[in-house]
């Protein structure tokens, strides 16, 4: 199944493409993990994954910034074609990534963290890249820690300040890789918030997690993956409603109840 | 100094004690110049050893597994007896000692800082890849810092090790401590006898290693009770 035949209308979306996976696969040594893959996400668009742990949805995501190598098929993002066995630089400064562990340098400040990248990569100023992440953090609603360290903060505003310091890059497309896993139940919502908050701005999103509720309030397009296979794809209310492929109906049942 | 120590423990062993301490000097030269120079050289390999270059890390991996796995006195023996001997060279002991010491100390230092890198969680390093860091700039802003308070205990405690090591220099006729204790226990004076000078000699080292010691178990509290390892815990796997 691809992007071209699930029929989703992209009323409202530009239209443009940001992420097009045409046939991919990707072995570790002799195990396909991922197995011809064909999606295509527009600029705009959110689109969350989820699936049974193992299923690839994590290698997916970290094949389109390139944090994984894929062995067959093509991936393009943001325009950038990337190579197969490759690694391209240019493709991770225009996409942003948020980790399950948060991965926040523990040595450096929330605002320390925030302009590292912004003064290296960027090469802004002390006072561009200050009032730069200073902005982004306000928007996360975190700026009042911004001179503490990320292990004097809870989980929650730890991913927050990770969300920050991926957006004060201005990526075009966002890409989170199970955001609120590792988090306390009790504060997975205030992540979920600022996704939600996000997400309005017209960031164009892909989410891999089991977050349902969230997947109902924001996706596009649901996929679904199964033992490095894309299974299913549709907007909410088909996938939740009438899921077509026998293993997806299984997984929300047992993922839903 | 021979008189002050005259009047505390009589003329025989202030002289006896002046002639240990200014071999100690020696020691503690070598000692220092394999530290410095083995530092230099083990930061290099360990940088070829991390970097994403295949023959840089084999290159690197050869090194340190040469010299980690040749005794050190084997080394000494090589460049301070074996070199002169083969190719008609002649090699002072003093280079002998403390090229030996250098590569030996190097191959270990590389080591344990290579543990120390890697001991910084993955997730690390791609945080930095995916912000647009460079592998260098990952290195040099995000990992380094970690790793050195990682790397920091075992580097004292490892000059320990350094100290102990330049007692072996006295094989090829390096003048340090060991080898005037040797040459004094040796020499068939009236209370100079080898279990007479070789405590006192034992008593010097330890107090050139206690120190170090003390201060490497300190450093090690200190990092064990730090937010960054309670930070380190959170990120532990990535991805």
């Amino acid at each position: 199944m691809n992007f071209w035949d699930c029929g989703v209308d992209l009323d409202g979306k530009s239209g443009k493409i940001c992420v097009d996976i045409r046939g991919m696969s990707k072995w570790f040594g002799s195990f396909r993990v991922l197995n011809n893959i064909d999606i295509a996400v527009s600029a705009g668009e959110k689109v969350v994954i989820c699936g049974p742990s193992g299923s690839g949805k994590s290698t997916l995501i970290r094949c389109m910034n390139s944090l994984e190598q894929f062995q067959s098929g093509s991936v393009t993002v943001c325009g950038v074609a990337l190579e197969q066995d490759g690694t391209n630089a240019a493709v991770q400064r225009r996409v942003g990534m948020v980790f399950q562990q948060f991965n926040l340098f523990p040595h450096l400040t929330v605002l320390e963290n925030c302009t590292l990248a912004l003064r290296l990569v960027l090469k802004l100023n002390a006072d561009e890249a200050e009032a730069r992440a200073r902005e982004y953090l306000s928007r996360v609603r975190i700026l009042e820690q911004a001179n503490k360290y990320p292990a004097d903060i809870s989980g929650g505003q730890q991913q927050r300040v990770a969300i920050a310091r991926a957006l004060a890059m201005e990526p075009e497309l966002m890409l989170f890789d199970e955001p609120t896993s590792a988090l306390d139940p009790e504060v997975v919502h205030e992540v979920l918030e600022t996704m939600t908050d996000l997400a309005a701005t017209g960031m164009t999103m892909i989410c891999v997690t089991h977050e349902m509720g969230f997947a109902r309030q924001i996706a596009d397009r649901v996929v679904f993956m199964d033992e490095g296979a894309i299974l299913e794809v549709a907007p909410p209310p088909e996938f939740f409603g009438s899921p077509q492929n026998e293993r997806c109906r299984v997984f929300l049942s047992r993922i839903l109840n | 100094m021979t008189d002050f120590l005259a009047v505390i423990v009589g003329d025989f062993y202030a002289r006896m004690l002046v002639l240990l301490l200014s071999a100690t000097q020696w020691t503690i030269y070598l000692s220092l110049t394999a530290f410095v120079g083995g530092g230099l050289i083990g930061l290099a390999m360990t940088l070829l050893r991390i970097a994403p270059v295949k023959w840089a890390r084999l290159f690197s991996a050869a090194y340190i597994w040469t010299f980690q796995s040749v005794p050190l006195l084997m080394l000494l023996f090589l460049i301070g007896l074996g070199m002169p001997a083969f190719f008609k060279v002649n090699v002072p002991p003093w280079a002998a000692a403390t090229t030996a010491l250098t590569l030996f100390t190097s191959a270990y230092m590389s080591e344990v800082w290579r543990g120390a890198i890697q001991s910084v969680p993955a997730g690390q390093w791609e945080a930095g890849r995916v912000l647009g860091l460079t592998f260098a700039q990952s290195l040099r802003y995000v990992v380094s810092p970690q790793a050195i308070k990682i790397a920091i205990p075992p580097t004292v405690g490892f000059m320990v090790q350094i100290i102990k090591g330049t007692s072996l220099a006295y094989i090829i006729d390096f003048n340090d401590l060991m080898r005037w204790g040797k040459k004094i226990g040796n020499s068939q004076l009236d209370g100079a006898e080898p279990f007479v000078v070789f405590p006192i000699v034992a008593a010097i080292y330890f107090l050139l290693c206690y120190p170090l010691t003390v201060l490497s178990r300190r450093l090690e509290r200190r990092s064990g009770g730090e937010k960054l390892m309670v930070a380190a815990k959170g990120v532990n796997v990535g991805g």
